[in-house]
C-alpha cells in the first residue's frame, strides 16, 4: 500500500494580450501597435496548469494557490481562478517588477513561492502566448532548487513523496518519476479546463485587491469607506492579497528591468496587410519576387 | 583552459543519433566562430557516444567536451545541467546555442538561471554586431544579436545581453542550414568526469515512447496544405518537398483527406486542427468556411488555384491563379536557389540598413 497525502499546489499564471487574435485594428499601417485594442486574457496553458492542480486536489486532497505577477488589472485572472476552484490567490504587483525578462520574473516568482512556505508542487503553463519562451518555469524551478518536469501532459500518480507524470515531446512521450517538491510546466493537450462554477462565481465575485476598492464601492454604495469594505471582504475571505517587492524581500537589482540580462536592441514591426492582397502571375520571375518579399519580412528565412 | 574564446553548442541526441538542430547550430557556430576568431565547442553528454563526438567535429566544431557517464545515457535536466553549468563556470564561453526542442527548452533556461545570464528563445536569426548603451555611453563590441519574432509573431525583436556571459539562445530545427560533413576535419575530444550531487537524480525516466510519424500542425510556423486541386500523388509529394524546405508541416483540406491523399492527422479546419502559422500555403484548396475557420489567423496566406473565384482568394495575401503542379515547382526552385547562399549577403545588408 502506498502512502498518499494531501497535495499543496501553487499555480503560476499570467495575464497576456490575446496575440492569437491580432487583427488589422491592432497593427496600424505605419507599423505601430495599438495594445489597447487587444483583449487581456488568461494565458491558455496556464489554465491547463490550473486545471491539472484542481484535478490533483480532487484526487488527493490539498489546496490550490494561484499567484500572478502583473499590473493591478491582472487581478481579473485571479478572480477567474477563484471561480474555477482555486482556494487562495495572490497578486504580485509593483512598479519595480516592470520591464522584467524571464530571469527577473523568475526571481519574483521564486521569492513569492518561498514566502508562501510549504508546497508540494508548483505548476505553470508550458509557455505564455505573448513571448512563447517556455523559460520562466524552469528558471523558477532552478531558483527554488527543485527538480522540474516540463511538457507535462498527465499525472499518473502521486505517492510516497514522488510524482509520476507523462511528458509530451515532439518525438513521442516519456514517463518520469520525480521526488516532491517539484515544478511542472503543463502543455495545452493535458486537459480541458473546467469552466467557472456559477456557485463559486456568486460566492467570490466581490473578491478584490485594495486597488479595486474605490471601483467596487461605486457598485456597492452601502460601503461608505474603504475601511468598511475591507472589513467586510476580510471577514468573508474575499480580500485578494497583494504583495510588493518589499513584501517578498526582492532586492531591486535582481528584479524588473535592472535584473534583466537581456535587453531589446530594436524592434521591427511586421505590418499586417490582411485587407491587401496581391495577385502574383504564375511565372518564375513573379514567384521569385514574392519569395524575396517573404524573406524580407522574416516570414520565411 | 584555453585562451581562445569559445562558442558552445549543446549536442542533443536520441538513440545514437544527433538531432539535426544540433548539427545545424554547429554549422552556425562555425560561421560565427570564423567571424569572431572563436573556438567552436560541442557540449556532449551521454554514454558510449564517442562516435557522435567525431560527427560534431565533422560538422564544424574545433573541440568536443564529452561527459560520458551511465547517468547521462538519457537526457535528464539536472545531470545534464550540472555538467554544462560546471563547465561554463570554468571556461566562460561567450555564446551558448541550444536547439529549440522540448528537451533543449527544458535544459537552456535551467542553465541560464544558474549562470544568471540572458537567454533568448526560438531565434530565427543570429548575427554579430555592436550595441551602444546610452546610459553608460559605452559601445559593446561583437555582441550576439538574437533575432526572434515576438508578440505572437507580430513583431521582430533583436535581443542582446551586453553584461552577462554566455549569451544564450535557442533556435528551432530547420531555421539554420545543416552543413555537409567534412570527414577530413580534425578536432579535439576532451573527456571530462562529471561531479554529480545526490539531488541530481531526483528524477528517473521510467519509459520512453518514440512516435514514428509526428504531425505538429498546431505549432508549425509554416504549413503547406493541399486540397482537391492537388490531383496526383506526385503533386502531393511537391507539398512535402516545399514544407521540408521551409521547415514546416504538410496540411490538408478535408477533400484531400477524404480522397485518401493523406492521413487525417494532417487535416486543417474546424474538424481538424486549428492553426496559426506565420505562413500558410493553400495549394488547390477552394476554401470552404470550415477550412478557412481553421487557418484564417495565419500571418501570411498564399493561395494557389486555377479557379479565380475560389473563396480562399478572399483571405489570401498572395493570389496565384495557376496550376499547383506548375506553381509549386517554381517556389521550390526559387527557395533552393536562395539556399545556395548567393543572395544571403545582400539580404543581411538590407536588414541592417533598416
Amino acid at each position: 500500500m502506498t502512502d498518499s497525502r494531501p497535495i499543496h499546489s501553487v499555480v503560476l499564471v499570467k495575464q497576456v494580450p490575446d496575440t492569437h487574435n491580432v487583427t488589422g485594428d491592432v497593427m496600424t499601417k505605419d507599423g505601430t501597435m495599438n495594445r489597447n485594442a487587444l483583449p487581456a486574457i488568461f494565458n491558455p496553458e496556464d489554465l491547463n496548469a490550473l486545471e491539472m492542480a484542481l484535478e490533483i486536489k480532487d484526487r488527493f486532497g490539498g489546496t490550490v494557490t494561484v499567484i500572478t505577477m502583473g499590473p493591478p488589472k491582472a487581478a481579473n485572472i485571479l478572480r477567474e481562478s477563484l471561480f474555477r476552484g482555486a482556494d487562495k490567490v495572490i497578486l504580485l504587483t509593483d512598479r519595480k517588477f516592470a520591464g522584467a525578462d524571464t530571469l527577473a520574473t523568475s526571481v519574483v516568482l521564486q521569492k513569492a513561492v518561498q514566502k508562501l512556505g510549504q508546497f508540494d508542487l508548483v505548476l505553470c503553463g508550458r509557455q505564455a502566448i505573448d513571448g512563447d519562451t517556455a523559460q520562466v518555469g524552469p528558471q523558477t524551478a532552478e531558483k527554488l532548487g527543485i527538480p522540474q518536469i516540463t511538457y507535462a501532459e498527465s499525472i499518473i500518480d502521486i505517492a510516497d513523496g514522488k510524482i509520476t507524470a507523462q511528458r509530451a515531446l515532439d518525438s513521442g512521450s516519456e514517463i518520469v518519476r520525480c521526488t516532491l517538491p517539484c515544478l511542472l510546466t503543463v502543455v495545452g493537450s493535458a486537459n480541458t479546463p473546467r469552466p467557472a462554477s456559477v456557485r463559486r462565481q456568486m460566492a467570490r465575485k466581490l473578491s478584490a485587491t485594495p486597488n479595486e476598492y474605490a471601483a467596487l464601492r461605486t457598485q456597492w454604495p452601502e460601503f461608505e469607506t474603504d475601511e468598511q469594505l475591507e472589513a467586510y471582504l476580510v471577514a468573508n475571505d474575499l480580500k485578494i492579497a497583494v504583495w510588493t517587492a518589499d513584501d517578498i524581500g526582492a532586492t531591486e537589482g535582481s528584479i524588473g528591468l535592472a535584473g534583466s540580462p537581456t535587453q531589446v536592441h530594436k524592434i521591427n514591426f511586421v505590418v499586417l496587410e490582411s485587407t491587401e492582397s496581391k495577385t502574383i502571375s504564375p511565372t518564375p520571375e513573379a514567384i521569385a519576387a514574392m519569395v524575396a518579399e517573404l524573406v524580407h519580412e522574416y516570414i520565411v528565412g | 583552459m584555453t585562451e581562445q574564446k569559445q562558442i558552445w553548442v549543446f549536442i542533443e541526441h536520441t538513440d545514437g543519433k544527433i538531432a539535426d538542430v544540433s548539427l545545424e547550430l554547429t554549422g552556425k557556430a562555425r560561421e560565427l566562430g570564423d567571424q569572431l576568431g572563436h573556438e567552436v565547442v560541442g557540449i556532449l553528454c551521454g554514454h558510449n557516444v564517442d562516435d557522435l563526438a567525431q560527427e560534431v567535429i565533422q560538422h564544424g566544431a574545433d573541440r568536443v567536451i564529452l561527459a560520458d557517464d551511465p547517468e547521462l545515457a538519457l537526457y535528464r535536466t539536472l545531470p545534464y545541467a550540472r555538467v554544462a553549468i560546471a563547465e561554463a563556470r570554468a571556461r566562460k564561453p561567450e555564446i551558448f546555442l541550444i536547439g529549440g526542442t522540448p528537451n533543449g527548452r527544458d535544459f537552456a533556461p535551467r542553465v541560464a538561471s544558474a549562470l544568471r545570464c540572458g537567454l533568448t528563445a526560438d531565434c530565427t536569426d543570429l548575427q554579430i554586431g555592436d550595441y551602444y548603451v546610452k546610459k553608460e555611453d559605452k559601445t559593446y563590441k561583437d555582441l550576439l544579436f538574437q533575432i526572434r519574432p515576438a508578440f505572437g509573431g507580430n513583431l521582430i525583436a533583436t535581443i542582446v545581453n551586453p553584461h552577462t556571459r554566455p549569451q544564450m539562445a535557442t533556435v528551432r530545427e530547420g531555421v539554420m542550414r545543416k552543413p555537409a560533413a567534412d570527414a577530413a576535419r580534425k578536432g579535439v575530444v576532451e573527456k571530462i568526469a562529471p561531479a554529480f550531487e545526490p539531488g541530481d537524480f531526483a528524477l528517473e525516466v521510467l519509459s520512453r515512447q518514440v512516435r514514428k510519424s509526428t504531425v505538429k500542425l498546431k505549432d508549425a510556423a509554416v504549413i503547406v496544405s493541399g486540397g482537391a486541386g492537388v490531383a496526383t500523388a506526385e503533386e502531393f509529394a511537391l507539398l512535402r518537398d516545399l514544407a521540408n524546405l521551409l521547415g514546416g508541416e504538410v496540411g490538408a483540406s478535408r477533400a484531400a483527406v477524404d480522397a485518401g491523399m493523406i492521413d487525417r492527422a494532417h487535416q486543417v479546419g474546424q474538424t481538424g486542427t486549428t492553426v496559426r502559422p506565420r505562413l500558410y500555403i493553400a495549394a488547390g484548396i477552394s476554401g470552404a468556411i470550415q477550412h478557412r475557420a481553421g487557418m484564417d489567423q495565419s500571418s501570411k496566406i498564399i493561395a494557389i488555384n486555377t479557379d479565380p473565384n475560389a473563396p480562399m482568394f478572399q483571405i489570401a495575401h498572395y493570389r496565384i491563379i495557376g496550376d499547383v503542379g506548375e506553381v509549386l515547382p517554381m517556389i521550390i526552385k526559387t527557395l533552393r536557389e536562395r539556399s545556395l547562399g548567393a543572395s544571403d549577403v545582400a539580404d543581411s545588408t538590407e536588414r541592417d540598413a533598416e
